[in-house]
């Protein structure tokens, strides 16, 4: 028996469902606005003025963009696997401790061009020996990575914590954080960009990490569907069994596709770290991994989508800081809230509208969806 | 002629560019059986998902009992007393029967009284058709055939006159089938009126009394089945000869190619699945293992093919040992000439989200063909995807198209494609056309002989015993796990089918 529903066009897929979910995200973030009893249209226009408006919005946007765009990519090259990594914060925290060493060691001998290069790997080092504990769990013991992803986050967090209240924290200093760190480990600024358009910045952290999560996006979109290991990864993910059949190792492709996870997450702590804080301070992820989960799903899985996603939430973020600051009855945790209604509408209930639209395409225009195209033609 | 309790008057029914039903004119007497077949594609489905509801049809009437009627839902074809039998059951697993009966039926909060009126009702169904069946049994500790017995129940608790049947032996043994046609032959006494969509003509010509032949969307012919033959049906339904037996010459069998000694496999219960098996096979012939599904033949074939892990016994490729620890690696196995078609496409034979060229890879993505670096060659993979499909006659003719969009015999070329073009020593095939059309039955049998003839090894495991008469040089035969005994191409089909009911030689001798 077929399916009632069809596909539907690449453009509806792509484009009118998640536009349906982030509308109503907002339109039931609306009612949340005025119950606290401000008027959600000038609540709206705020935070898209504060997020568009002036280049210093732009930058801080795509500045946080940028650390979405990682942690939503390390999602996603998990969840090609069938893995779903909910480790990238912790990952991405332990990468933090990878550039946190390479700075402390050179900043004073080398300049940004050189730190930066080790930097990466560090990041992506520390990062991908995160992913790989979890992993090896996995596929050689059958621990369930969701579990063991989350409790990995627990284990980095306090190990953090006693690094940066310990052996990290310069003497005499009553901040839980690494020193500060000299010139040689600033990444130099992308907001001359933004100025040659015309936008005047003030100060805003955009950096070159944003060209290095694009650069990264192109290449997960690369590996996933242009190399035989993304290929091994994609047919893991449809079907163990088919894997198993074609000769895939379970154990490799699992602690590869892990790793390279990790190494995504931990790049992202390039961004905060040597971007904008210049130290290593406790909490510095503040979730961001976690961000990368709703991002990854909102995004389909493809570098492109996550990109765009990643854009959105920088957009929540920064539209969201103005937003409260702005309207003093929006509190940050109703941004939290604004912000949650768009992980539930586009990420957990991603499909909720989706056999209605389906339908109503198939009524209003059934070869739109070609439904059946395939069927008859067959030998 | 009996007055009509189906009449289907210019059906169209389109899907995009496709035409699924077109101008298609059937009628049914009351109390017949009535037998609809044809390939897979030709419309067979959508035709009984339009009378079912499930699609409206673009033009055309419907009459039931002779009055013009208008079904656009399930529940309104079963208040028109027709039922459904699907082909993949529509049961809650973890109910018991008399909680599936009434489901879609619930009159009370409590159910207590829907599930006493469901039990008297269910007797008297008992008494007058034959249909026992225990109704507290919980469904999935029902033998398949039992629980399709529930599946007529249910149809005929909601008062069906006429049952439609959707493929429904292709899940059962020859004996519930066997049992199954019984059962409809009581009902077509008590005034039923049944109709049984299937490809098999073997069922077409037990049971039914008339038949509509379809092809490519529309009624080709309808006939007494009395007066038809087998031959004249398969031309129909493909428009042109089919060879049901595919000729082939004397076989030239060379030197041992694949050798299984004492094979014990168990399954992840302890259970023994195969029983100390033995037997070659030599390059030149096609041996064929015959044997009633769930009698080991899954178990051998994964053993073999290194995927399943074995409690004893050795298996030689062309002299030399496989590891059957199970965790032999498939694609060293390939690379020493064994090629594999395993029974279950569609989970383990083919990605089915891929693209086509992305499958007709699968296995052999590690070969240097088809990379460059570590990067996949996609012109080269393109290339050779669109050879294969010329050359296999894979439709719709896209390498770009996704996987699951093939039809059953179209996936079946993909996969066999594959295999058989990495020209390997050995080949082993499970279920080679299950559930596949005739045309490309054909097709497919011809390319196994021919890999016979080039020399190869091949095995094939099939439930279907036509297909191993027909294609085998040697038969074996398994029952409960062990090889109960070995004929040649013309045993006959009662000898075979007394040793795959595991009687015992001798008297399969007889």
């Amino acid at each position: 028996m077929s399916t009632p529903y069809a596909k539907l066009p690449a453009w509806a897929d792509y484009g009118l469902i998640p536009l349906i979910n982030l509308s109503v995200a907002f339109i039931v973030a609306g009612f949340v606005v005025m119950l606290v009893g401000e008027n959600p249209f000038r609540a709206a226009v705020i935070l898209i003025e504060g997020a568009f408006g002036k280049g210093t919005g732009i930058a801080f946007t795509l500045f946080y963009a940028t650390t979405f765009i990682f942690t939503g990519l390390s999602v996603a090259v998990a969840a090609h696997c069938s893995l779903f990594n909910i480790g990238t914060e912790g990952q991405a925290y332990i990468g933090g401790l990878g550039i946190a060493l390479v700075c402390l060691s050179f900043d004073s001998v080398l300049p940004w061009w050189a730190i930066f290069p080790m930097a990466i790997v560090a990041a992506a080092a520390f990062g991908a020996l995160w992913g790989l504990i979890p992993a090896y769990l996995q596929a050689k013991r059958g621990s369930h990575i969701v579990i063991t992803t989350i409790m990995f986050n627990f284990i980095a967090a306090s190990a953090m914590v006693y690094l940066l209240v310990g052996p990290l924290k310069p003497a005499g200093s009553q901040a839980p954080q690494t020193r500060n760190f000299l010139a040689g480990a600033e990444l130099p600024k992308l907001n001359w960009v933004i100025e040659l358009f015309g936008a005047k910045i003030r100060s805003a952290p955009l950096n070159i990490c944003f060209l290095l999560a694009l650069v990264m996006a192109f290449l997960v979109w690369l590996l996933i569907w242009r190399t035989r290991l993304g290929y091994e990864m994609r047919t893991y993910g449809h079907s163990p069994k088919a894997a198993r059949y074609a000769g895939i190792s379970e154990t490799r492709i699992i602690i590869t596709a892990m790793m390279i996870s990790g190494a995504l997450a931990g790049m992202m702590a390039l961004n905060p770290v040597m971007g904008d804080q210049h130290n290593v301070a406790i909490d510095f992820v503040s979730g961001a991994g976690y961000v990368g989960i709703a991002v990854a799903l909102m995004g389909r899985l493809h570098p492109v989508g996550v990109v765009l996603a990643a854009i959105l939430f920088g957009m929540l973020y920064q539209g969201g800081a103005e937003l409260a600051f702005e309207m003093p009855a929006i509190s940050r945790d109703m941004i939290v809230i604004i912000q949650g209604l768009v992980i539930l509408f586009a990420g957990a209930l991603e499909h909720m509208f989706r056999p209605y639209i389906q339908a109503l395409f198939a009524s209003v225009s059934p070869k739109s969806v070609g439904m059946q195209a395939i069927k008859g033609t067959g030998a | 002629m009996a007055q009509a309790a189906i009449e289907l008057v210019g059906i169209n029914k389109s899907f995009g560019a496709v035409r699924a039903n077109r101008d298609i004119n059937l009628e049914v007497a009351r109390g017949t059986i009535h037998g609809i077949v044809g390939e897979n594609g030709a419309g067979k489905s959508t035709l009984m998902s339009i009378l079912y509801g499930f699609y409206q049809a673009d033009s055309g009437e419907i009459r039931v009992g002779g009055k013009p009627v208008s079904i656009n839902t399930s529940n309104d074809a079963i208040a028109l007393g027709i039922g459904m039998v699907h082909q993949h059951f529509m049961l809650v697993d973890n109910f018991t029967v008399l909680e599936n009966i009434i489901l879609g039926a619930e009159n009370d909060a409590l159910l207590k009284s829907s599930i006493a009126k469901a039990r008297s009702e269910l007797e008297r169904l008992e008494r007058e058709y034959g249909l026992e069946v225990d109704p507290d049994a919980v469904i999935e500790e029902l033998p398949v055939g039992l629980q399709q017995r529930v599946e007529i129940l249910k149809a005929l608790y909601r008062g069906a006159e006429i049952l439609i049947l959707d493929e429904p032996t292709g899940v059962l043994t020859p004996a519930e089938a066997d049992h199954l046609f019984r059962i409809l032959k009581q009902l077509k006494d008590q005034g039923k009126t049944i109709v049984l969509i299937t490809h098999k003509l073997r069922e077409i010509m037990a049971i039914t009394d008339t038949v509509s032949v379809m092809r490519q969307g529309t009624m080709v012919a309808t006939r007494v089945t009395k007066e038809t033959t087998v031959g004249e049906l398969a031309e129909l339904m493909v428009g042109r000869r089919v060879l049901l037996r595919v000729e082939k010459g004397q076989s030239e069998a060379g030197a041992v190619k694949l050798s299984v000694k004492n094979l014990t496999v168990k399954d992840s219960r302890g259970v023994t699945m195969v029983d100390n098996v033995s037997f070659d096979v030599r390059g030149g012939e096609i041996v064929g293992i015959a044997g009633v599904a769930g009698n080991g033949q899954s178990e051998l074939l994964e053993a073999i093919s290194g995927i399943r892990q074995a409690v004893s016994g050795e298996v030689m490729l062309d002299g030399k040992p496989i590891d059957l620890t199970g965790k032999a690696d498939p694609g060293e196995l390939r690379d020493r000439g064994l090629a594999h078609v395993p029974e279950d496409r569609h989970h383990v034979g083919l990605v089915l989200a891929f693209e086509e060229n992305e499958n007709s890879i699968l296995g052999y993505h590690d070969d240097e063909r088809y990379l460059k670096g570590p990067f996949l060659n996609i012109d080269a993979i393109m290339a050779d995807a669109k050879e294969k499909i010329e050359k296999y006659d894979i439709r719709p003719a896209n390498p770009r198209l996704k996987t699951a969009n093939f039809s059953g015999g179209n996936q079946q070329k993909i996969v066999l494609a594959r295999e058989m073009e990495q020209d390997p020593g050995v080949l082993i095939v499970g279920q080679p056309t299950r559930g596949v059309d005739v045309g490309a039955i054909e097709f497919i049998h011809k390319r196994l002989i021919a890999m016979r003839d080039q020399g190869k090894a091949v095995l094939v495991v099939s439930v279907e015993l036509d297909e191993i008469r027909s294609l085998s040089d040697r038969i074996l035969v398994m029952f409960a796990g062990r090889v109960v005994g070995e004929r040649g191409p013309d045993a006959t089909e009662g000898e075979l089918g007394l040793l795959m009911a595991g009687v015992e030689h001798q008297e399969a001798a007889e």
